[in-house]
């Protein structure tokens, strides 16, 4: 293990930035192990955590300490030997804090991997090295893609169960990089792994002599997000007025938030949808005092030169460089309801943004085979875990962005009336 | 032209601005939040996150403790001069005021971690309160890991984790029927370091148990507890005086201290660095009945 992951807990904390990746695999590629490992070689696992999994593993008559015990938080989990839910994991290095993302790898289960990757700077996925790539992986990657994830990296696992051989790995690259470039992904890095043994986890294994690149920790670490964001198009969904009830603060009039994106100052001159009215920023306030300047993910409370009616669900923006005011939306969905499909003419409720309206389903342009990439334009509904192209009317206009552009202002969630079930995933491709 | 600007944002300034976006939300969409003050760290945490959340107007909604009876002088302390600083409006929900009254039956043990759960839910009922945020955080404990930042609970308080509501982008479905509410926890992405980064960062006080001191302490199963009203000496128990502090502060009956010489928050944040056990496997009793402790709690309505 190099030196720098041993001196984690000594860094700085300012000066640590925030990764967040999501891990994508199949039932058996190793992917519980191999955060496991991620955990243990950054000495992010506790004794008293270690112990209880190796009391577990000898139970179960397990050959080796099965580090993928503590990734398994449910009953049924631990019973069953299957991860069912989105599972959160943290450690840190000198460079980053990590928030992992963990989400089951079952076909049933891309629901979570949807939800997983929404927030991802980076997603990991996993194949077997003997078994090659699989539906799932295809489908992973299609999904992590859809989804806008920046950064994309393939661990090729159990190499020491192929010998390390390098023909198998290069096989496997060359596969996965033809698959990859019919998708719009912008950044892949390939890396040959053992998540059981620790090899190329951490730190460079001399196993691999021909592989060149970093090792995953490395990589992680390394990995430039920061021009991830959307410092460009200024948006600032409206979340809460603050109009504080003192005899000691008058007259103050907050709109707070947090920065979807773009960069916003002071004396800038700012256009408030859907009124269309126009002011400029009096004021960027925080509970530390004024800042100069505020940028995604920064919380914020601004304030305005004019009296205008502003309310949550509002949006500011730049008078040149606004959202769409938009009831007509087209929109990638993926289903997320086991108890009923998505139905052409049903109503639901959106949230999109701060803002919560009404919407019906006008439209099912195709259904989307996510292994294939099929289009079935003759679909009629689309079912739990499918993805479609579909047309919506709204109650009230959204401020939208297509998805491509800005995730925070292009994605949405469809809520049953009924049930109050978050029962869909939206990512808009074209609002008018 | 001027180099362009890094823009950056430190994981403590991440962390804090996803929490704030949490407790505003909540706000903007609930009839009666409330936050659930223990004067335990996290809550602490929790309730400077409020203030900045919501300044320059005060936080606008009140705070609840459910209290077990069995609590340290230090907390409460602690819990009454900071809800008179910020002005702040205390519910009490009193587990011995539940025992007296017949809604819960003392245990055998004497142990009241399980039974706060009805007294809890009693007051969710009495006030109807819609919203509860919670200071809990996932990396403390592995049903915790698998929980959504707004956890919709049914009318009886309960956690289904099979049927958890899918949680995407910065889009939290806190929808509910009457009767029903959400227990948020803004904390959820916070690990027990980053709270103590926090802490020295803004400057918190806390009760002065987080920090080592001299204290009369029993060792039992390998854990050390104070010696008070709530913890009595057993046959063949000696007591002796070690230098402690608290990494957690829980029901005083099954709270332990750790062996420590932390007593700045400097020190503090080494050890925790340092330590190769987790804060509620070091400190608490009531976690230790099972491996799945914490889910059985949950599921009937626990935090």
């Amino acid at each position: 293990m190099s030196q720098a992951v041993l001196e984690a807990e000594s860094a700085p904390a300012q000066r640590m930035d925030l990764l967040r990746f999501a891990t994508a695999g199949s039932v058996d590629d190793g992917k519980s192990t191999l955060i496991g490992r991620l955990l243990y070689d950054t000495k992010s696992i506790f004794a008293d955590q270690l112990d209880a999994v190796e009391a577990v593993s000898a139970a179960r008559g397990d050959e080796y300490t099965n580090l993928a015990l503590l990734t398994d938080g449910l009953r049924a989990e631990r019973e069953q030997g299957i991860t069912i839910d989105v599972a959160y994991r943290y450690f840190a290095t000198p460079r980053r804090k990590f928030i992992i993302a963990d989400t089951p790898g079952h076909i049933q289960y891309t629901r979570n991997m949807v939800t997983g990757a929404s927030t991802a700077d980076l997603a990991l996925i996993l194949v077997d090295a003997r078994k090659g790539l699989v539906e799932q992986s295809r489908r992973h990657a299609f999904l992590t893609s859809l989804l806008r994830v920046p950064h994309l990296v393939l661990c090729i696992n159990k190499m020491d169960l192929v010998d390390w051989d390098k023909d198998i790995y290069d096989k496997i690259a060359d596969e996965f990089t033809s698959f990859a470039a019919k998708l719009e992904i912008t950044d892949l890095t390939i890396i040959p792994v053992s998540a059981l043994n620790g090899d190329n986890i951490a730190s460079r294994s001399e196993n691999s002599p021909w592989y060149e690149g970093p090792s995953l920790l490395h990589h992680l670490e390394h990995v430039h997000i920061a021009s991830d964001r959307n410092l460009v198009d200024v948006r600032f969904p409206v979340q809460y007025v603050i109009r504080p009830q003192s005899t000691t603060v008058t007259d103050y009039r907050g709109y707070a938030g947090q920065v979807a994106s773009g960069v916003l100052k002071p004396g800038d001159e700012v256009l408030v949808l859907p009124s269309g009215l126009t002011s400029t920023i009096a004021g960027i306030d925080t509970a530390d005092g004024p800042v100069a300047e505020a940028f995604p993910p920064m919380s914020v409370t601004v304030r305005l030169s004019d009296e205008i009616d502003i309310s949550r669900g509002d949006m500011i923006c730049r008078p040149h460089n606004a959202p769409a005011v938009a009831q007509d939306i087209e929109a990638m969905i993926c289903w997320m309801d086991e108890t009923a499909p998505l139905r052409i003419g049903a109503k639901y409720a959106i949230k999109h943004t701060t803002r919560t309206a009404r919407t019906v389903v006008r439209g099912l342009q195709y259904r989307l085979d996510v292994n294939t990439l099929h289009r079935d334009d003759t679909a009629g509904e689309l079912g739990l875990n499918e993805i479609g192209r579909v047309k919506l009317r709204t109650t009230v206009p959204l401020l939208a962005d297509e998805y491509r552009r800005n995730r925070t202002t292009g994605g949405f969630i469809l809520i049953d009336e009924s049930t109050n079930r978050t029962v869909g995933a939206g990512m808009i491709i074209e609002a008018q | 032209m001027s180099q362009p600007k890094p823009y950056r944002v430190s994981h403590l300034d991440a962390l804090e601005a996803e929490s704030i976006f949490v407790m505003r939300e909540v706000m903007a969409e609930f009839e009666r939040p409330v936050l659930l003050f223990s004067g335990g760290k996290d809550s602490i945490v929790m309730l400077r996150l409020a203030e900045k959340a919501f300044a320059p107007a005060r936080i606008p909604f009140p705070v609840m403790h459910i209290d077990t009876g069995h609590n340290f002088p230090e907390v409460l302390d602690y819990r009454d001069s900071r809800v008179a600083t910020l002005g702040l409006n205390l519910v009490v929900a009193s587990v011995q005021e539940a025992i007296d009254t017949g809604l819960v039956r003392e245990l055998p043990d004497g142990t009241r971690n399980r039974i706060q759960t009805p007294v809890l839910l009693a007051a969710v009922e009495k006030y109807r309160f819609d919203a509860l945020f919670g200071g809990a955080r996932r990396d403390e404990e592995k049903a915790r890991a698998k929980e959504r930042m707004f956890s919709f609970r049914d009318e009886f308080g309960q956690w289904d984790p099979k049927n958890q509501r899918p949680e995407l982008w910065g889009l939290y479905n806190g929808k509910h029927h009457p009767g029903e509410s959400i227990r948020v926890f803004p904390l959820s992405n916070w690990t027990e370091l980053d709270v103590w980064h926090y802490i020295e960062r803004e400057n918190i006080p806390l009760p002065s148990i987080y920090y080592a001191h001299d204290r009369e302490v029993v060792e039992r199963d390998g854990m050390h507890y104070a010696v008070n009203e709530f913890i009595r000496l057993r046959e063949g128990e000696a007591a002796q005086v070690r230098r402690v502090r608290y990494r957690t502060v829980g029901d005083a009956s099954q709270t332990a201290a750790v062996l420590s010489d932390a007593d700045t928050v400097e020190k503090v944040i080494a050890e925790v660095a340092a330590t190769r056990i987790t804060e509620r496997g070091a400190t608490r009793g009531d976690d230790k009945v099972s491996e799945a402790a914490m889910e059985d709690r949950k599921r009937e309505g626990y935090f």
